[in-house]
C-alpha cells in the first residue's frame, strides 16, 4: 500500500517533470546582454536592434513586384559563384517543428514550393527531420544529415538561437551551402538567413496602434503565448516599453495559446476593471478573448491579434477597432527559392529582411476574400496563391 | 461546499469535529478552498457577488468533471494519463464535424459519446487482459490521439462548430434572479457530480475503491476485476468527453483546448485527500480539489503575480497542499495526526474522518479503515503492499 503510494506518486511527479520540460524546450535564446540588467523587458530589450527595426518598417523593399517572398530590405549581396553547379540538388531540411499553425501553414508553402522546383530539375528531393521542438533532436538532426545524408545544401529552421550555433556551424564546415530561416543563430556562417523584418517590428506596430486609439490611464491586457523565444520576446519588450512610455497601463499573461486559459484570464481582468485593449504576441486563440467580452457583456476592445483566419473573421464580424500585425508567412518559400539562387551562382542577401507589414483595417476585406474558403488555422499571408494545388492543398491542410 | 455536516451532538462538540475535520487530509481540500476563495474576495470584493461566483463555477466545470472521472481510476488504483487529449480529440470532432450546421449536434455528440466509451474501453481491456500497466497505456493513449488529431487537422482547427452547440458551454438559461444567469455548465457539472456519489455509494462504486484497495481480496471475493477496472477507464473518458462538449462551447475549437487537464486532474484528485494507488478517496473532495485548483490560478490573476513566476508560486503552492495532506495522512496512521484529540488519540481519527461526512462513511466502509490504521500503527508493512502485478503474475504462471 505504501509503496504502492510512493511509487506512484514518483511516476507521477517524474511524468509531470518530463512534461514540463518539454513545454519549455526554449528556454533562453538570445545571448543575454553583457550587463544583465534585473528586469525582465530590459534583459530582451536591444536598443539597436529596436532602432534597425523600427527604421526597417519604412523602407521600400526592393525585388520583384508582388512577389514579397523575393522581395528584401537593405540586402548586403554575397557572392554565390563558388556553389554554382548544374543538375538537380539534394537538399536536406532541419526543422524546428510543425508544432503550431503558423508553422504547418508555412510547412505547406513550402512542399508546394518544392514541387515547383522539382518539376524545374533545381531539387532532386529533400529530406525533411522535424525536431519537435527540441534541441537535443534537431542537433543530432543536422549532424545526421552532415554524416550521412548526402546533402547537397542544409536548410536550417533553427529550435533556438544559442544551443543551435555550433550545430549550423559544423555543418557550415562542410563547404556546402547552409540557409537559416525564422529564428536566427549566432554566426554569420550560413549564406544567407532568412526573416522577416522582427519582433521589435511588431512590437513597435501593435504599441503604436494601440497608443494612438486609447489615452493615457487606459488599461491593456497582453496576451503572451511562451517565454524565451526570442521573435516572441522581442514583440513583447518592445511593446512594453512604448506602453510605458505613453502612460498606458499594461499587464501580460502566458497562455500557451489555450483558448480556455485566455477566456479565464480575460474574464478575471473584466471582473477586476475595464480594459480598454488587447496585445498579443501571436493571435492564436484571439477569438475566446473577443469571446470573453461578449460573454460579461461590455464593449469590445481595441485589439490587436495576427492574419491568422480566425481573428480576421471575427473582426470582421465585430466589427471592432483592431490590427493584424504579420510575422511574414511566405518566408517558408524563401529558402528553397534560394537554393536555386545559390546553385545558380546568383547574389543572394546575406542577411535578408523580407518585408513584414500588418493588415490594417482597410485591406482586412481583401483578405477575407483572397482566403474564404481557408481554415481558421491559416495565415492570410501565407503568400502561395501562385503555387500549384492552391487553394485546395492549404483548404484541406494537407501535411505531407 | 463544505460538506462536512452532521445532525449530532451539541454545537460544541460539532464545531470542534469539523474543525478537526477541516485540518485532517480528508477536509484539508476544503480549508484550503475555503481560504482561497475568502482571498479572491478580499483582493476584488466584486468576486463575491452570485454573479460573478457563479460564472466561476462555469468556468471550473469542465475541470471538476475531468477530476470526478479520474477520481474513479485512481480509487480503482490506476491512473488515465489519455484524459486531456480526449478532451482534444473531442473539441476537435465537434469542431470538424458539426461545422456551421446545427442539425448535426445530436448526431456528433452521440457519436462522440460512443467514441469516449470506446476509448475508455480500449484502455481498459489492454490495463486488464494484456496486462499493461496503465500509465504506459494511457500514455500511449495519449500521444497517439493527440497524433491522429495533428495529423486530421493539419495542425489548425478548420473552425468553431455550429453555435447552438457551443450554447451548451457558453450559454446558460436567462433572466433567473440574483445569480441573472445559470449556465449550462453548471447544470451539467451538478448532474455528473450527483451522478457521481449516487455511483459510489452504490455496490458497484464500492467495489471499484475494494479493487483499488486490495485486488487479490476483491477477486477471492468475487469482484471481476477486469470488468470493474475498464468500466472506471470507461467512466473517466466519458467524463472527458462531457468536458470537451463544455470546453469547445466555452473556449472553441484550439489543438491546445484539453492540454494538461490529466494532470490538473490527478493534481486536483490528490489535494482533494485521494490516495495515489487506490482504496481511499471521497468523490466529492476530488472535485473540490478542481475548484481549490481554480480558485488558485484565480488568486494569482487577481493578486497581479507577474507571468514570469507565476508558474512557479502556483507549483509551490500545490506541492505545498499536496505534502501538507501526505503529512497529516501519515501522522494520522501513527495515532498522532494533528486533528487527533489528546483524549483518545487512536480512536478520534478514523472517527472523525468517517462520522463527520456521512457520504465518505458509506464510501469507505469504517469498520476496514479503522482496522488498517491500527494495523499500520503495529506492522509496518501490512498485507496490502506487496503489489498487485506480482500477485497476478505468480497465479497466472
Amino acid at each position: 500500500m505504501r509503496r504502492r503510494y510512493t511509487v506512484a506518486s514518483a511516476m507521477v511527479g517524474a511524468l509531470a517533470l518530463l512534461t514540463m520540460a518539454g513545454c519549455t524546450t526554449d528556454p533562453n535564446v538570445a545571448a543575454p546582454t553583457e550587463d544583465a540588467a534585473t528586469e525582465e523587458s530590459v534583459e530582451w530589450f536591444d536598443q539597436e536592434l529596436f532602432d534597425k527595426q523600427d527604421a526597417e518598417r519604412d523602407v521600400v523593399p526592393e525585388g520583384p513586384e508582388g512577389q514579397p517572398w523575393l522581395q528584401h530590405i537593405n540586402a548586403e549581396m554575397v557572392d554565390t559563384s563558388e556553389f554554382a553547379a548544374e543538375g538537380a540538388k539534394k537538399a536536406c531540411f532541419a526543422n524546428a517543428s510543425i508544432s503550431n499553425p503558423w508553422r504547418t501553414t508555412g510547412w505547406i508553402t513550402m512542399n508546394q514550393q518544392l514541387e515547383v522546383l522539382q518539376e524545374a530539375g533545381v531539387i532532386s528531393e529533400m529530406e525533411t527531420r522535424d525536431a519537435q521542438d527540441s534541441d537535443d533532436t534537431q542537433i543530432a538532426d543536422i549532424d545526421y544529415f552532415i554524416e550521412e545524408g548526402g546533402c547537397d545544401v542544409f536548410i536550417i529552421s533553427p529550435n533556438s538561437t544559442a544551443a543551435m550555433t555550433p550545430a549550423v556551424e559544423r555543418a557550415c564546415d562542410t563547404g556546402k551551402p547552409v540557409i537559416v530561416f525564422d529564428r536566427g543563430v549566432q554566426t554569420d556562417c550560413p549564406v544567407t538567413f532568412i526573416h522577416p523584418i522582427g519582433g521589435f517590428a511588431w512590437g513597435i506596430d501593435t504599441a503604436e496602434f494601440l497608443i494612438d486609439e486609447l489615452d493615457e490611464g487606459d488599461k491593456v491586457v497582453a496576451l503572451r503565448i511562451l517565454p524565451g523565444v526570442d521573435v516572441l520576446e522581442q514583440r513583447w519588450a518592445a511593446a512594453e516599453k512604448l506602453f510605458d512610455e505613453a502612460g498606458i497601463e499594461a499587464v501580460d499573461y502566458f497562455t500557451g495559446a489555450d483558448p480556455a486559459e485566455i477566456k479565464k484570464i480575460i474574464s478575471d481582468e473584466l471582473a477586476k476593471g475595464d480594459v480598454q485593449g488587447i496585445w498579443m504576441d501571436a493571435g492564436d486563440g484571439a477569438v475566446a478573448a473577443i469571446e470573453a467580452f461578449e460573454d460579461a457583456g461590455v464593449d469590445y476592445p481595441v485589439m490587436t491579434g495576427e492574419d491568422e483566419m480566425s481573428f480576421l473573421r471575427k473582426w470582421k464580424e465585430t466589427g471592432l477597432t483592431g490590427l493584424a500585425p504579420v510575422y511574414s508567412n511566405f518566408q517558408w518559400r524563401t529558402p528553397l527559392l534560394a537554393v536555386q539562387k545559390i546553385f545558380a551562382g546568383e547574389e543572394v542577401p546575406s542577411e535578408w529582411v523580407l518585408p513584414q507589414s500588418p493588415i490594417t483595417a482597410e485591406e482586412v476585406d481583401e483578405y477575407l476574400a483572397l482566403n474564404e474558403n481557408m481554415p481558421d488555422g491559416h495565415y492570410a499571408k501565407f503568400g502561395g496563391e501562385d503555387l500549384p494545388g492552391y487553394p485546395q492543398v492549404w483548404e484541406d491542410r494537407i501535411v505531407p | 461546499m463544505s460538506a462536512v455536516t452532521s445532525d449530532r451532538p451539541s454545537a460544541g462538540a460539532r464545531l470542534a469535529r469539523l474543525g478537526r475535520t477541516l485540518v485532517s487530509p480528508r477536509g484539508a481540500v476544503f480549508l484550503l478552498l475555503i481560504v482561497l476563495l475568502i482571498a479572491i474576495a478580499v483582493l476584488n470584493p466584486s468576486f463575491a457577488e452570485p454573479g460573478q461566483f457563479i460564472r466561476f463555477i462555469q468556468r471550473v466545470a469542465p475541470v471538476a468533471i475531468v477530476a470526478i472521472g479520474q477520481y474513479f481510476v485512481i480509487v480503482g488504483g490506476e491512473f488515465d494519463l489519455s484524459m486531456g487529449s480526449v478532451v482534444t480529440a473531442q473539441v476537435v470532432i465537434a469542431g470538424n464535424l458539426i461545422g456551421q450546421d446545427e442539425a448535426k449536434s445530436l448526431p456528433v455528440l452521440l457519436l462522440m459519446l460512443a467514441f469516449g466509451a470506446f476509448i475508455g474501453l480500449v484502455n481498459g481491456l489492454i490495463v486488464t487482459l494484456l496486462k499493461v500497466p496503465s500509465f504506459i497505456v494511457t500514455l500511449g493513449m495519449m500521444l497517439a490521439l493527440l497524433g491522429g488529431t495533428l495529423y486530421w487537422t493539419g495542425g489548425a482547427a478548420t473552425g468553431n462548430p455550429a453555435d447552438g452547440f457551443r450554447e451548451i458551454g457558453r450559454g446558460g438559461i436567462r433572466g433567473i434572479p440574483v445569480i441573472d444567469i445559470l449556465p449550462w455548465s453548471v447544470v451539467v457539472l451538478a448532474a455528473v457530480l450527483a451522478a457521481a456519489i449516487w455511483f459510489s455509494k452504490r455496490p458497484f462504486g464500492r467495489t471499484i475503491i475494494a479493487l483499488g484497495d486490495n485486488p487479490t481480496t476483491a477477486r477471492f471475493s468475487g469482484t471481476r476485476n477486469w470488468w470493474v477496472k475498464t468500466s472506471t477507464f470507461m467512466i473517466s473518458s466519458l467524463s472527458a468527453t462531457v468536458a470537451g462538449v463544455l470546453l469547445v462551447g466555452y473556449a472553441g475549437v484550439h489543438p491546445s483546448v484539453g492540454r494538461g487537464y490529466e494532470f490538473i486532474a490527478i493534481t486536483a484528485v490528490v489535494l482533494g485527500g485521494v490516495v495515489l494507488g487506490g482504496g481511499r478517496g471521497w468523490v466529492v473532495a476530488a472535485a473540490a480539489g478542481a475548484f481549490a485548483l481554480e480558485a488558485l490560478f484565480t488568486v494569482l490573476n487577481f493578486a497581479g503575480v507577474p507571468s514570469t513566476y507565476r508558474d512557479a508560486v502556483q507549483g509551490a503552492i500545490i506541492i505545498l497542499a499536496v505534502a501538507y495532506s501526505a503529512t497529516t495522512f501519515r501522522s494520522r496512521r501513527r495515532g498522532r495526526g494533528i486533528e487527533a484529540s489528546s483524549d483518545a488519540p487512536s480512536q478520534t481519527s478514523p472517527d472523525a474522518a468517517t462520522q463527520t461526512s456521512p457520504d465518505a462513511a458509506t464510501q469507505t466502509s469504517p469498520a476496514p479503515a479503522e482496522e488498517r490504521d491500527a494495523e499500520a500503527s503495529a506492522r509496518p508493512a501490512p498485507i496490502p503492499s506487496t503489489s498487485r502485478a506480482d500477485n497476478e503474475t505468480k497465479g497466472g504462471s
